[in-house]
């Protein structure tokens, strides 16, 4: 379990992480999710006692982690962003080395790095100099490391960050088959995964809380506005003129791709606003083809909660 | 305890995997080595002179001939090579990252400190323990006095730990090795020039100039002497560099 209250971090004069409270439950898996220097990687470099907070308690497993941080760096599994690795050494005595230092008995040594080796998939390259291996073969290493000696709480930074499609895909397997037994904490910035993998995220912007919840509430609780699709048979400039002035319409946009696509915001997704759409479009006599509801993804509200400013998250369909 | 014995382990092993430990033990081997079979020419040549005036034949002396001069010369290359051994030893772990790893494990940085300077303190062993084949040979060859010569390799020994935990209080202020390796150098100059100094200044001021150089305590091992005021200053220095260096990496500026 993790209770963190009032964290705080100042670098100089940026506040890295402003007041920050949550709270995590045992076997829980939550997402950090926020932009490039929202503040993910300094509170979870807090939560592993790399750096010291300037204000604020972190417990985890029932310890301080300002005032007991060996009992607590003895429960917690890291892998850092970049992961922690020696290019000199070979896999497996990395993984013996990382074993000692994480205090696992002389006699389960073997045993245990074996375990994590199957679990990420290293045996096969268990001889090889970690300088040498791949980008995705390099993370599982460093998520390998993590695991070492069964720890209580997990915390992944950015896991996924670098590698390619399929070793994302093999990395999130890996992650979803931990769930359950281990406290993690993740972060992203990529919305899929965070929607994938966790149970609750936490939208973390310029080191403060924005927002905190289920993947599926936040879409649902928190969008401001719905939005319609329509395609039609015969379009026309009369057509979004039309739609536009129907009351609970906000905008009407061509969808490019699609001939004769709109996309419509509404204020709320209300039964009657939709049939408002309908009757228009057919009385218009524009053929109505097509009328469906859009929920919002989890990436427009992160997206209207933050109001990223550069360029789109690195991958996901706009509509979910 | 169990994991400075990891630590060392796994320090030795990069300076083995890597060529930097095989390089700096043949550079000193070989340095150590021509520096060695000079002074045994010269001895040659004083040697044949000397036949001429027997009443000379008893200053022919193979420690104060041979062995002084070695150490006395091979000390000071001996000294400049230890930053190069520790000079990766902690701003590596900054560099690439892994310092998270080993400052997120249970582990103090005590522990830490002490685990990459024996790893520094053994392969120092190793590079003496391979040096001693010079003046093996003249143990063979000859009938030296064995006292001076293994006196003399304490010095070193001494010695070098000094070094090494100076090249490892710089290695922890910065991720660059080179300007680690630079700095200690600069100190060790520093050092080695009080000594110096020591000799154009006055008296009191002068002896504690004398105190505080480097070479100058290593003299009397390499005469014979085991100085107490020797062994306190190395120990010392030892601990002094070793306790700032834990203080640095607790510091939160190194993070
Ligand atoms: N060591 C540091 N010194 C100064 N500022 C830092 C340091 N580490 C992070 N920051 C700043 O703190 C903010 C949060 O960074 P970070 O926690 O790395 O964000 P994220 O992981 O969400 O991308 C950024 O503005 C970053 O520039
Ligand atoms: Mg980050």
């Amino acid at each position: 379990m993790i209770e963190v209250e009032n964290l705080t971090k100042r670098y100089g004069n940026i506040l890295a992480v402003d007041r920050v409270s949550f709270r995590v439950d045992s076997g829980e898996i939550v997402g950090f999710l926020g932009p490039n220097g929202a503040g993910k990687t300094t509170i979870m470099r807090i939560l592993t006692g790399f750096i010291p907070p300037t204000g604020g308690r972190a417990i985890l497993s029932g310890f301080d982690i300002m005032e007991k941080p060996l009992e607590v760096k003895r429960r917690i599994g890291y892998l850092p962003e970049h992961p922690p690795i020696y290019n000199d050494m070979l896999v497996s005595p990395y993984l013996e080395f990382v074993s000692q230092l994480k205090e696992v008995e002389a006699k389960e040594r073997t045993r245990e790095v074996r375990r994590v080796m199957d679990l990420c998939g290293l045996t096969e390259v268990e001889n090889r100099l970690i300088g040498n291996l791949s980008r995705g073969y390099r993370q599982r290493v460093g998520l390998a490391q993590a695991l070492l000696g069964d720890p209580e709480i997990l915390v992944l930074d950015e896991p996924t960050i670098g590698l390619d499609p399929r070793q994302i895909i093999e990395i999130r397997e890996l992650i979803k088959n931990l769930r359950s037994e281990h406290t993690i904490i993740l972060s992203s910035h990529i919305l899929p995964e965070v929607e994938m993998l966790c149970g609750r995220v936490i939208i973390i912007h310029e080191g403060k809380i924005v927002a905190e919840d289920r993947p599926e509430h936040l879409q649902s609780t928190l969008k401001s506005s719905d939005r319609l699709f329509v395609q039609v048979g015969r379009a026309g400039p009369e057509v979004p003129e039309s739609i536009r002035r129907i009351p609970g319409v906000i905008s009407v946009f061509t969808e490019e791709k699609i001939p004769g696509g709109y996309l419509i915001d509404l204020e709320r997704d209300e039964q009657k606003v939709r049939e408002e759409v309908a009757r228009v479009i057919v009385a218009g006599g524009f053929g109505l083809l097509e009328l469906k509801p859009i929920r919002m993804s989890l990436e427009e509200v992160f997206v209207r909660l933050t109001t990223v400013e550069s360029g789109s998250p690195e991958e996901g369909g706009k509509f979910s | 305890m169990k994991k400075i014995q990891a630590l060392v382990i796994k320090e030795l092993g990069s300076y083995f995997i890597s060529p930097v430990a095989y390089v700096i033990i043949f550079i000193f081997l070989a340095v150590a080595g021509f520096l060695f079979f000079q002074i045994l020419s010269y001895f040659n040549v004083q040697s044949i002179q000397m036949m001429r005036y027997p009443g000379l034949l008893d200053r022919l002396n193979l420690n104060d001939m041979v062995l002084f001069p070695f150490f006395h010369n091979v000390v000071v290359f001996f000294t400049f090579l230890i930053p190069v051994l520790t000079m990766r030893l902690l701003s590596e772990e900054k560099k690439l990252g892994t310092g998270e790893l080993l400052f997120t494990s249970p582990i103090t940085t005590t522990e830490v400190v002490l685990g990459k300077f024996f790893s520094a303190a053994l392969l120092i062993l190793v590079m003496l323990l391979f040096s001693f084949v010079y003046p093996l040979v003249i143990l063979i060859f000859g009938n030296p006095d064995a006292g001076p010569i293994l006196t003399a390799y304490l010095g070193l020994f001494l010695l070098g730990c000094a070094a090494a935990g100076l090249g490892l209080l710089t290695s922890s202020l910065t991720e660059n090795q080179i300007i680690a390796v630079i700095s200690a150098w600069g100190i060790l100059i520093l050092l080695l020039i009080i000594g110096w100094a020591a000799q154009s200044v006055g008296p009191t001021f002068g002896a504690v100039l004398q105190h505080l150089s480097f070479m100058e305590h290593f003299q009397s091992f390499s005469k014979g002497i085991i100085e107490l005021k020797g062994v306190v200053y190395y120990l010392s220095f030892i601990f002094f560099t070793l306790f700032l260096t834990q203080r640095v990496l607790d510091s939160q500026s190194w993070r």
